[in-house]
């Protein structure tokens, strides 16, 4: 049974995304949307643990919040998927539940 | 697939409700049913026609009474959650003596009621907020 975890804070303003982190389980998929996005980026202190997760969950980012926020899809940790809205609601489809971390 | 959406937050609060609308409209666009969009909270504040946002800004209850016409959405604003924050139609105007209504085309007022059986009849339930 997997969730798709949706995370719409960036991690230095709040710990929305290290709670998300904490409670995923293998198979399961994080998306970031909204201010999330700025978790994605490379170099960042919560890069190492996204590397960590990224061995048993599958991350995304939402493509429109990125280039909204003036970020380069360059910037983007390797291997985090960039979708659009027609993604996001393919994700929602393919996984068994959607769990928001407001 | 039959999806519900909850919306949390107002147009001018936080980015979420812009993204409840384009999640809705790309799961539309996608040929999937969207049972009821739920407004709760700060939500409900997308249900105003009386805004008069400026011309290069987005008109989200606009937007949505749009995409209820076209495909025929049952939005629900929550009652409770409305009354605290001066959004009526035209029967809740009348009950509470209030001089005017201001609910968008398209929305309906409802309780929470709605929100659960969104929950129950939905395949996905998306929540949306801050």
């Amino acid at each position: 049974m997997a969730t798709l975890h949706t995370v719409n804070k960036s991690p230095f303003e709040r710990n929305a995304l290290e709670s998300c982190l904490r409670f995923t389980t293998p198979g399961s998929s994080v998306l970031l949307i909204e201010d999330g996005v700025v978790g994605a980026l490379r170099n960042t202190r919560l890069a190492p643990r996204i590397a960590q997760a990224m061995e048993n969950i599958t991350f995304y980012a939402l493509g429109p919040d990125i280039r909204a926020r003036g970020l380069e899809e360059s910037r983007i940790i390797d291997g985090i998927r960039i979708v659009d809205y027609a993604g996001f609601v393919d994700l929602t489809a393919e996984h068994d539940r959607v769990q928001a971390w407001l | 697939m039959k999806y519900g959406i909850v919306v949390n937050t107002g147009p001018y609060t936080h980015q979420a409700s812009d993204t409840a609308y384009h999640f809705t409209a790309a799961a539309l666009g996608k040929g999937h049913e969207v049972f009821r969009v739920f407004f709760y909270h700060d939500g409900v504040n997308n249900g105003t026609r009386l805004g008069v946002p400026p011309q290069d800004d987005r008109n989200l209850p606009e937007k949505w009474s749009s995409l209820a016409q076209q495909h025929d959405l049952d939005l629900v604003v929550c009652v409770a959650a409305a009354q605290r924050r001066g959004l009526l139609d035209a029967d809740e105007a009348k009950r509470h003596g209030k001089d005017a209504d201001n609910i968008a085309p398209g929305f309906r007022i409802s309780g929470l009621g709605q929100l659960i059986e969104a929950g129950i009849e939905a395949d996905r339930l998306v929540v949306f907020g801050d």
